[in-house]
């Protein structure tokens, strides 16, 4: 395998800036906002696979392991919020969470 | 020939990640999703990684995907939602986007990283697979972060189960304690 690191540290940091555009490009849909926030957890998780192949370290790897359970955890649990929400106000148009306001 | 499948494969992830923040309807962007998880994990395979790869195909695919799924079906959201103030946020977003973008890459062409691996004391030792070794370090060094990933899960599915929960009337329900003191 003669992929230099390089390589896959720009890759991780196209997606992540791409998920980064995500979330201020997508103001209409609370389901796409959480989507980039998977996308910036899988660049993170394409780093730590990258730098714990270079190194020969495997705790790189335990690392992205842990990282993966929460993701499925905040999916979850995110996901569970949108649906009350959706049952309260009818929509999921992020600008419509304003009930804090007043 | 590995580069060249590299550059395709990152090449279909980051088209495929463009397209999960800009498509119109949201089940697009699902499927636009599992697409980068599976070129992702196929990366992963380039890394060595055999067991990640198989594990981000089960979680993300399998678990967080359909999830996904489910509530974008389950929802009934107006696919074409067009509203004045969409665009108000976006230039100051793009700005602030671009500019981590561009330190980022300003790091990593400056920074003093051996894009190779080093040959070192350890690659001989190839003959384990990763998913054995990964479990050596896992249930020995890591075993009370991996019980505390576990309690973290509960503690996951016990919010999202107690938050989707409602009363509704009407509905037929067994009553325990009736049930249980039955003559």
């Amino acid at each position: 395998m003669d992929i230099p690191i390089t390589y896959y540290l720009y890759l991780s940091t196209s997606i992540f800036t791409i998920g980064l555009v995500g979330i201020f490009l997508n103001r209409k849909n609370l389901i796409i906002l959480l989507m980039s926030i998977e996308l910036i957890f899988l660049s993170s998780n394409i780093n730590f696979v990258a730098f714990s192949h270079l190194y020969q370290d495997l705790v790189g790897q335990i690392f992205v392991f842990f990282v993966l359970t929460i993701t499925a955890a905040e999916a979850a649990v995110g996901l569970a919020i949108i649906v009350i929400f959706f049952r309260i106000k009818d929509s999921i148009h992020i600008d419509d969470i304003d009930s804090l306001k007043e | 020939m590995t580069i060249f499948l590299f550059y395709l494969f990152s090449g279909i992830l980051v088209i495929s990640s463009v397209l999960v923040i800009t498509s119109k309807n949201p089940i697009h962007s699902v499927l636009f999703l599992i697409l980068c998880f599976f070129n992702s994990s196929i990366l992963f395979l380039f890394l060595n990684a055999e067991f990640l790869a198989m594990i981000l195909l089960i979680v993300y695919v399998g678990a967080v995907a359909v999830l996904f799924l489910f509530v974008v079906m389950m929802l009934d959201i107006k696919v074409s939602q067009a509203r004045k103030n969409l665009l108000n946020y976006l230039p100051l977003g793009l700005f602030v986007s671009f500019v981590i973008f561009f330190e980022f890459i300003v790091i990593i062409k400056n920074s003093k990283i051996v894009p190779f691996v080093a040959k070192n004391k350890n690659m001989e030792n190839n003959l384990v697979d990763n998913t054995h070794l990964l479990g050596n370090i896992l249930y020995t060094d890591f075993f009370l972060l991996f019980q505390l990933s576990g309690i973290i899960l509960l503690v996951a599915m016990v919010g999202a189960i107690l938050l989707t929960l409602r009363k509704r009337k009407g509905v037929k329900k067994q009553n325990i304690y009736n049930q249980i003191f039955r003559e």
